[in-house]
């Protein structure tokens, strides 16, 4: 955070994010790990490395003092922390995240849709159109970009009249 | 149930906090959008770390053919959240092409990408 060179900021998250992939593997969720070290580590870096391209990559020092937003972030994470006492435990087969429908995904899924890998089995077939939604969110964004980025050239008049 | 048993929430919440301090202590915006990709991956964590189960392995069953005398007595983490997680890490991405996006556009129409410099040249814009 006190770091003012924003390429050698850019280039921590991504490591920090390959990391994450790394617990993510520890915790047993092997797909979502290789899908955040090629996503969150490769694309995202990739993209925020040619955002600096385009808009220089040095900060300016911080006029104001950042006390409000410690307390802000104080007391959220208090909060949080006292919410946390009423979650399970970590890693218990007994919590009740484990025991509505993810039992029957582990139990008919190879019956019903005949693949070994659960998690693509769900992706593809139960939450198939979760899956379609999350392609509609996608190219939303790719217009959207293109939209922004594609209007280039507006009106030099009068960013010549303000200059 | 001991008091370390929560740890991941912890964890969580501390990266989640620094994401946040980030987001809302700096002006410059690519560090805000820095700071708003460690929130999601903490986000992530969280739902993983809530899927996983002590002694289980990953939801890829043991047998290609499917024959639950095989995998019955095989513990495996929650498949579930992996799902979510993956659709949000996509999403996730999207979200921050466009972030950047603006801030390009943002660069454009001010020279500048610090919040602090484009009030000021709003309000000069204004008076």
């Amino acid at each position: 955070m006190r770091i003012r060179n924003l390429f050698a900021v850019v280039m921590m998250a991504g490591i920090y994010s390959l990391l994450s992939a790394g617990l993510f593997t520890i915790m047993d969720a092997v797909d979502v790990a290789f899908t955040e070290a090629a996503v969150g580590a490769g694309i995202s870096t990739v993209l925020f490395l040619g955002a600096l391209a385009l808009v220089g990559h040095h900060e300016r020092k911080p006029g104001h003092t950042p006390l409000l937003p410690l307390i802000v972030v104080l007391v959220t994470g208090g909060a949080l922390v006292y919410g946390t006492m009423d979650m399970p435990p970590y890693g218990d087969p007994g919590n009740p995240v484990h025991h509505h429908v993810a039992d029957h995904y582990l139990e008919e899924s190879p019956h019903e849709i005949g693949i070994p890998n659960i998690v693509t089995a769900v992706l593809a077939s139960y939450r198939g159109y979760d899956t379609m939604g999350e392609t509609t969110v996608v190219f939303t964004a790719a217009v959207a970009v293109m939209l922004l980025l594609a209007r280039r050239p507006r009106r030099p008049e009068e960013e010549e009249d303000e200059a | 149930m001991t008091l370390l048993s929560h740890y991941n929430y912890w964890v969580v919440i501390l990266l989640m906090m620094v994401g946040f301090y980030t987001m809302i202590s700096r002006g410059n915006l690519i560090k805000k959008m820095v700071g708003l990709n460690v929130f999601q991956t903490s986000v992530f964590m969280l739902y993983i770390s809530m899927g996983k189960i002590r002694g289980g392995t990953a939801p890829i069953l043991m047998d290609a053919h499917g024959e639950s005398s095989e995998t019955a007595h095989v513990l495996y983490s929650n498949p579930l959240p992996h799902v979510l997680i993956l659709t949000a890490i996509v999403v996730g991405i999207a979200t921050t092409a466009v972030g950047l996006a603006l801030i390009v556009r943002i660069k454009e129409t001010y020279g500048s990408i610090e919040e602090d410099e484009i009030n000021q040249i709003e309000a000069e814009g204004a008076a």
